[in-house]
């Protein structure tokens, strides 16, 4: 069981932050072992902002072990000097904690790929999201422990998805924390709900195509998945359709784009979402008491059914 | 209890311990044949209960307290679907939520009387034994999941799965319903006044299914049946008693049921012999 949420502003700037963390800490006890967030805050003209981390958090109820300090700040500086060899120009960072850095930069191309593959030959690193807007951040504990954390709740902008884990096929680092981010592909991020049956299968078809999977988590071939299809050209809702037919098991899952927020819900509905659809916001999550932590007055909800696929746009 | 004779049950020669059901329908023990938590309550005593700032156990302590003072008309403010409110009330009572109820509203009921001015999460009214709940918005999945008895409504849609193993009364659907409902249902009745989804009554035993729009296709053992007079009739009295309107009349309604022999029950429903019991 893990809780998943989703918020959409149409055409304004809000206090998503503060949106998403009230949302997920409303549904925690569908997950209390780690927290994330994919926000989206006002598109970056020039450059793009990048979010990583060089280890794991090893609070107490973590699966990972501590590494040496001097290790952390040693990986870091070999990333800085990787993105200097790409010519990637760094022009603001930023540190929560002494593993997870956002870093603002310049770039000569629009294709990441190539810069991505090469910050993560680095030992342990891992990109968590590259976009013009977007910023994932995930880590343990719940949603306020990792908003306060990283300062969320001021975070401005459109649209956010998040995810309240319990672990279960993986273990509890931030590696296994959702949301994914769809390597290489700028902005994209999926949080999910359920099993997936046939993801070995899945996995191993999409590693032969040289995509790369940093856990072990069933969730992050959603956002592969999603990635392999908007690579072939076919959009986000189409993508979504396919996913139904073609992943295997019970899920449901929220996915973000620049511009777009989706969801869909598997053949059996299986798993839970509940939607609310006002005039300016629409917010969606595994449970409505999560919808009721951003409006306290009664509105006007439901279920989405089997097989269903909804995409909204800012 | 007159006229009941005590019988001979196969747990006779066994040495039972604690609150066994031999000694709860123990008939010549009448003190000890209570109903738990059943009290005399006055439908015109009113109370208001804020749920705002109450989670789920605290809620359903101060409904029992309101029983137990003589409440009849319980009024819960702001219930913001928190979940698993208003369960296991086995009294009469006039029960109303001024708003939404998540996840397993009102299950294990027998008796009351609930009014939810909102929308309810997965499986409300889960179990329920007898009584009528109303619900004016949507429901999620499961909604009456394993009813035995009594009246549950809906005014807007019910998600997937309405109905699973239902043993006894009827579920009434203003809108549509999701798929699987009626799964393995073995007694009862389920009325949708739209569509239904995909794999309609999968699995049925016994019961039947009202269909007032299509559904997207039967299940496994759910045939079409005949509609009779009496049904006809039996409809247009809950939709009257609901103040559901439909789109096409009662006689229009098509009926679906198990094509299979599958169940080796006796004719009574469980809320009937619950009244021989009592």
């Amino acid at each position: 069981m893990c809780g998943i949420a989703g918020v959409i502003n149409k055409k304004k700037n809000v206090n998503v932050g503060e949106q998403m963390s009230l949302m997920l800490q409303g549904i925690k006890h569908r997950g209390p072992d780690s927290t994330g967030y994919a926000m989206y805050g006002k598109p970056k003209k020039d450059g793009f902002i990048l979010r990583f981390k060089v280890s794991e958090n090893v609070a107490e109820q973590s699966s990972s072990k501590a590494e040496d300090p001097e290790d952390l700040k040693d990986r870091k500086k070999q990333v800085d000097a990787i993105m200097k060899t790409h010519g990637a120009k760094i022009t603001k960072q930023s540190n929560s904690t002494p593993y997870a850095f956002r870093y603002e930069f310049t770039y000569k191309s629009e294709n990441l790929e190539e810069l991505a593959k090469a910050i993560e030959t680095v030992e342990n690193t891992e990109i968590l999201s590259i976009g013009k807007g977007l910023e994932l951040i995930k880590d343990l504990g719940d949603a306020t422990t990792v908003a306060d954390q990283y300062g969320l709740n001021k975070f401005m902008g459109t649209h956010g998805i998040g995810h309240t884990r319990m672990a279960t096929e993986s273990d509890v680092d931030i590696k296994s924390a959702h949301p994914y981010w769809a390597f290489p592909y700028q902005d994209v991020a999926v949080v999910h709900n359920g099993q997936l049956t046939n993801y070995w299968g899945n996995r191993r078809i999409l590693e032969r195509s040289g995509y790369r999977f940093n856990s072990n988590c069933d969730s992050e071939i959603i956002a592969v998945y999603i990635a392999d299809k908007m690579a072939k050209g076919i959009d986000l809702e189409q993508s979504m359709h396919d996913s139904l037919d073609e992943l295997d098991g019970v899920f449901t899952y929220i996915v973000s784009t620049k511009d777009q927020l989706g969801m869909a819900k598997d053949h059996m509905a299986a798993k839970p979402m509940v939607i609310y659809e006002g005039e300016d916001i629409v917010a969606c999550a595994s449970e409505e008491v999560a919808i009721r932590n951003i409006f306290p007055h009664e509105i006007k909800t439901y279920d989405p059914y089997e097989a269903e696929v909804k995409v909204w746009q800012v | 209890m007159a006229g009941l004779e005590k019988k001979s049950t196969a747990f006779d020669d066994e040495n039972l311990s604690g609150r066994s059901q031999k000694l709860f329908f123990d008939i010549t023990e009448e003190e000890n044949f209570t109903y738990y938590g059943n009290h005399e309550v006055d439908f015109n005593k009113r109370i208001e209960i804020d749920c705002e700032k109450l989670d789920g156990n605290q809620l359903n302590q101060k409904i029992r307290d309101a029983l137990r003072d003589g409440y009849g008309s319980v009024v819960i403010k702001n219930p913001g679907a928190k979940h698993a409110l208003g369960v296991g009330i086995l009294n009469k009572l006039n029960l109303i939520f001024e708003g939404s109820l998540g996840y397993f509203g009102v299950g294990c009921i027998d008796g009351p009387t609930v009014r939810i001015n909102g929308r309810v999460g997965w499986s409300c009214a889960e179990n329920m034994m007898s009584g009528k709940v109303v619900v004016e918005n949507n429901a999620g999945s499961c909604f009456g999941a394993a009813l035995r008895g009594g009246d549950l409504i809906v005014k807007g849609n019910a998600g997937a799965r309405t109905g699973i193993d239902m043993k006894g009364g009827t579920i009434l659907i203003g809108g549509n319903a999701g798929a699987y409902t009626g799964f393995m249902m073995q007694r009862g009745r389920i009325i949708v006044c739209g569509d239904v989804s995909a794999n309609m009554g999968d699995s049925m035993y016994d019961g039947i299914i009202f269909v007032g729009g299509e559904p997207k296709s039967l299940g496994t053992d759910c045939v079409e049946g005949e509609m009779n007079e009496h049904e006809v009739r039996w409809l247009e009295q809950k939709f009257k008693n609901a103040e559901i309107e439909t789109k096409v009349p009662a006689s229009k309604f098509k009926k679906y049921v198990a094509g299979r022999m599958l169940w080796n029950y006796d004719n009574l429903e469980p809320a009937e012999k619950k009244g021989i019991l009592g």
